[in-house]
C-alpha cells in the first residue's frame, strides 16, 4: 500500500475517533499538541488502524508514533513484514 | 440446583465531595481537561472515620434491610475489595463482627474492579449449591489512601465508597453464568508496587486498549444467560472512566439498556463502583424489579467478570 493511502486511511480513521479534519491529517503533523488527539483517543486510532491495515501496533510502539507521518511510515513498515 | 437472586442492595458515599477544580489547586489540571478525558466531574473521598469496615458494614446495613432479613441469617460475608489498610488482618470478619453475623463465614477477596461480580458469582454459587443460603457480597474501597495527589494522570480517577448485595436463594436463576478470565501478563499495567511505595500506579493506554477489547465477552454473558442484548435493561460496567464505558458498551447492542454513569460524580471506585452506580439507577427508578441487567467488572490483575442479573 502507498505512503498516499495510507494516510488518506488513517485521516479516515482520526476523523471518525477525534473528529480532526482530514485537511489537517497531514504527515507533519503531531497527534497531541496539533491534531488534539489524547492518550485514549490515539489508542482508539491504533485499534481501528490495526484492523483497517492488517498489521500489529503494540502498545510499546505506540509512544514512538508522534506524528501522522511516523504512524505512516510504520504501517508501511508494519504492512511489509506481514 | 436451586435458583438464586439478589435480594436487595445498599450503598454508602462518603460525605466529602472533592471536585475538579479542588484538585487544580494542587496539581497542573482544570475541570475542562478532566471532564473531556475522564468524563469524571467530582468524586466522593473518605475521611478518616470512614474505614473499609466502617463504610462496609454501612452499606450491608442498608442490604439487609432492603433484603428484608437479619443479620443472623447470613451464612457468609465476602468482602471485595483491594485498598484495604494492610494485608493483616483482612476487613471481611470485622464488618460479620459489626453487622453481628454471628454464624457467618467471612473472607477478603482481591479480584481488583472485578471484586463485586466475582464476589457475587462466588455468592450465587453458594446459594445453588447448598453451603449457603444467604450470603452478603460487600466491596468497599479507600483508594484514596493510595493515591499519588501528585499525579495528575491518576489523582483524578480514584474515589472511595461502598456497596452491599444480599443474595438468596430462588426457584429460576435470577443471577446468571458469570463470563471471566484474565490477562496476568499485564499485571505491571495496574499496581502499587508495595514494601515500601503504596502509591497507585497505572499505565492507561495498556488498559484501556485491554478493556475496550472486551466487548465481544461482554455480549457473551448476555448469551450465557439467554438475553439478547437488546432485551436487557440496563448495562452496568465497572465504573473506571467515561471514555472506556462508551468504547465497551458501544459494541454490545444493548439498544434498549440505560448505561450506568456514575463515574460522572462518584469517580472510580474500584470494587465498589458496581454496586453504587447499579444502586442509583435502581433507586431513581430507571430499572424495575425483575429488570435483567448486564454488570461487568475489569482492571487491575488484570481480571475481569461479568453476568447478567435480576433487580431486586
Amino acid at each position: 500500500m502507498s505512503q498516499s493511502d495510507i494516510l488518506a486511511g488513517l485521516a479516515a480513521i482520526l476523523e471518525e475517533v477525534a473528529g480532526v479534519d482530514p485537511a489537517d491529517a497531514t504527515a507533519d503533523k503531531t497527534f497531541i499538541d496539533d491534531l488534539d488527539v489524547d492518550s485514549l483517543s490515539m489508542v482508539e486510532v491504533v485499534v481501528a488502524a490495526e484492523e483497517k491495515f492488517g498489521v500489529k501496533i503494540p502498545d510499546e510502539d505506540v509512544k514512538s508514533l508522534k506524528t501522522v507521518g511516523d504512524a505512516v511510515s510504520y504501517i508501511q513498515r508494519a504492512g511489509v513484514a506481514a | 440446583m436451586t435458583g438464586s437472586r439478589l435480594m436487595g442492595l445498599g450503598t454508602y458515599r462518603p460525605a466529602r465531595v472533592v471536585t475538579n477544580d479542588d484538585l487544580a489547586r494542587r496539581v497542573a489540571t482544570s475541570d475542562e481537561w478532566v471532564r473531556a478525558r475522564t468524563g469524571i466531574a467530582a468524586r466522593r473521598i473518605a475521611d478518616a472515620d470512614e474505614t473499609i469496615v466502617s463504610m462496609g458494614s454501612m452499606a450491608a446495613e442498608k442490604a439487609l434491610a432492603s433484603a428484608g432479613i437479619d443479620a443472623a441469617d447470613l451464612d457468609m460475608v465476602l468482602l471485595a475489595t483491594c485498598t484495604n489498610p494492610s494485608q493483616i488482618p483482612g476487613s471481611g470478619p470485622q464488618i460479620a463482627h459489626r453487622l453481628g453475623a454471628g454464624r457467618a463465614g467471612a473472607l477478603d477477596l482481591n479480584a481488583g474492579c472485578a471484586g463485586f461480580s466475582y464476589a457475587l458469582s462466588m455468592a450465587s454459587d453458594m446459594v445453588r449449591a447448598g453451603s449457603a443460603r444467604h450470603v452478603m457480597v460487600v466491596a468497599a474501597e479507600r483508594l484514596s489512601d493510595y493515591t499519588d495527589w501528585d499525579d495528575r494522570s491518576t489523582c483524578v480517577l480514584l474515589a472511595d465508597g461502598a456497596g452491599a448485595a444480599v443474595v438468596g436463594p430462588a426457584v429460576t436463576r435470577e443471577i446468571g453464568p458469570a463470563v471471566w478470565g484474565h490477562d496476568g501478563g499485564k499485571a505491571g499495567a495496574i499496581r502499587v508496587p508495595g514494601y515500601g511505595d503504596n502509591l497507585f500506579r497505572m499505565e492507561g493506554q495498556t488498559v484501556f486498549r485491554w478493556a475496550i477489547a472486551l466487548t465481544p465477552i461482554v455480549r457473551r454473558a448476555c448469551e450465557l444467560a439467554g438475553f439478547a442484548p437488546a432485551d436487557i435493561a440496563g448495562v452496568v460496567p465497572h465504573q473506571a472512566n467515561l471514555r472506556i464505558i462508551d468504547a465497551l458498551v458501544n459494541g454490545i447492542g444493548a439498544t434498549n439498556a440505560v448505561i450506568a454513569r456514575d463515574v460522572v460524580d462518584a469517580g472510580n471506585t474500584s470494587a465498589a463502583s458496581i454496586p453504587l452506580a447499579f444502586s442509583r439507577l435502581l433507586d431513581g427508578g430507571r430499572l424495575q424489579p425483575g429488570d435483567p441487567v448486564l454488570l461487568f467488572g475489569f482492571g487491575a490483575g488484570l481480571t475481569y467478570c461479568g453476568q447478567v442479573v435480576r433487580c431486586p
